[in-house]
């Protein structure tokens, strides 16, 4: 047993992958319709909401993978709790 | 607006070298936005722009990839108890006045002095402000480090007690990040800068940290943390502005996106192994080395303005060049500073675990 295993926290592989695959669609929808994107993106006008929610809707789901992705090769924050005053 | 419709369709092919690119820049903006709170867009735009994306494009777009990171950012910073939500989001909204502001006086010159004249505004802008913010922060940081006194608490500045000890009935608030309560009035020209400074070089950052450490007395961790939440407010209220006249390429932002959340997780995680005074070694840096970018590019603004004799066209070349080189030359050094910190903090974590277990086990 080693030192750095104090933690035994189960990682997150199930929802790293489910959101890494969700993550894989989005960008590969967003890629692959790109006339769609840039047609609707240049409109304007209330179509503005378009981008806005586009951009939480990656954030959320690519946000989520990103992080699961450093805890899976074990970059995480410092284990020391930090004070900060 | 035809200038508007023109720059909107004339969004650019993507190609896989350039998104490739645009990941990497993206990634490595990110994990600096994560760490000092800002930074990044100084190269991201022009790095766009280089691709053949028009100015306003590059801008509108920058800003849609900037609010969906820093929301990811602080929602990552807020779990280590370094975001001060209330104090982010009073002071966000006097940014974002700050930005329409900014952006209207950008226009106004871009009108009379041409092109010229509005990038010769934005790099003296660049050179004054990093210079003086910059140099000042660089200067604490080596102060802290050289007294010895980078594991002390901060101290809270003279003029961050005095801010503090102002009374003016009816605009008081309490702010966690101060453990006081401060006129709103101080926090509203602070807000106010960081969104004109934003409008005008891209990164408010610059001028919101250093002011909430210095002027408010915020500790760097808190204050850098609560820069995202300024950058979130700002960038989404940027963001629907410009989408409103078709500018975002969603795409662009998208993939930029795509690189910056990686980034910013590490930068945001990296936080939590340094000393805080760490903060404000990277940002004082990449300000200083940012401020001799933009200073190349003076002469040949002037040169176009007809102030000085103008230069010639391989000199403007190398200039330009040599300016971009250093500013991707900032960004990697600050990245890197991030990293060897981050390595070092978990070395030395890891050391002590082992020690402490085999200490343990006899």
């Amino acid at each position: 047993m080693s030192a750095n295993n104090q933690t035994t926290k189960k990682k997150p592989y199930g929802a790293a992958i489910l959101m890494g695959l969700v993550s894989a669609v989005l960008y590969s929808v967003l890629l692959m319709n790109q006339d769609i994107a840039n047609r609707y993106s240049g409109l304007g006008g209330l179509y503005a909401f378009l981008p806005i929610l586009i951009a939480f809707l990656f954030s959320y789901i690519h946000g989520s993978f990103t992080g699961h992705f450093w805890t899976l090769l074990g970059v995480e924050a410092s284990k020391k709790k930090k004070e900060v005053k | 607006m035809p200038d508007i419709v023109q720059q909107a369709s004339n969004f650019i092919d993507l190609d896989a070298a350039q998104l490739i690119y645009l990941f990497l820049v993206g990634f490595v903006g990110g994990l600096v936005s994560g760490f000092i709170g800002s930074g990044g867009a100084f190269v991201l735009t022009p790095g766009m722009m280089s691709l053949g994306v028009p100015g306003l494009v590059a801008v509108a777009s920058n800003m849609c990839h900037k609010f969906p990171k820093a929301l990811v950012g602080s929602l990552k910073r807020a779990k280590y108890g370094q975001v001060d939500v209330k104090l982010g989001v009073v002071l966000g909204i006097s940014a974002e006045a700050g930005v329409l502001y900014g952006a209207h006086i950008q226009e106004s010159i871009k009108k009379t002095f041409g092109d010229a004249g509005s990038n010769l505004y934005v790099s003296v802008a660049f050179v004054v402000i990093l210079a003086v913010v910059g140099g000042f922060v660089l200067k604490d940081a080596w102060k802290t480090y050289k007294d010895g006194n980078s594991n002390e608490e901060e101290k809270v500045t003279k003029l961050a007690r005095w801010v503090q000890s102002v009374n003016i009935p009816g605009t008081m608030v309490y702010f966690k990040a101060l453990n006081a309560r401060i006129s709103v009035l101080f926090t509203i020209p602070l807000g106010f800068a960081t969104g004109m400074l934003a409008a005008t070089i891209a990164v408010g950052g610059f001028i919101g940290v250093p002011a909430m450490i210095y002027v408010l007395g915020a500790p760097s961790l808190m204050a850098s943390a609560t820069e995202l939440v300024i950058a979130f407010v700002m960038g989404l209220g940027g963001s629907f502005k410009y989408a409103m006249h078709g500018l975002v390429d969603i795409r662009l932002a998208m993939v930029i996106l795509a690189g910056s959340l990686f980034g910013i997780q590490l930068g945001a995680m990296g936080t939590t192994y340094v000393k805080p005074f760490m903060i404000k070694v990277v940002m004082g840096v990449i300000m200083v080395i940012v401020l001799f970018s933009r200073g190349l590019m003076v002469p040949v603004y002037l040169g176009q303005l007809g102030l000085i004799q103008p230069l010639e066209a391989m000199t403007v070349k190398i200039l330009k060049n040599t300016s971009f080189m250093i500013m991707i030359f900032a960004l990697g050094l600050g990245a890197f500073i991030v990293l060897r910190a981050m390595w070092q903090g978990r070395r030395a974590e890891q050391r002590a675990a082992q020690e402490a277990f085999e200490h343990a086990n006899g």
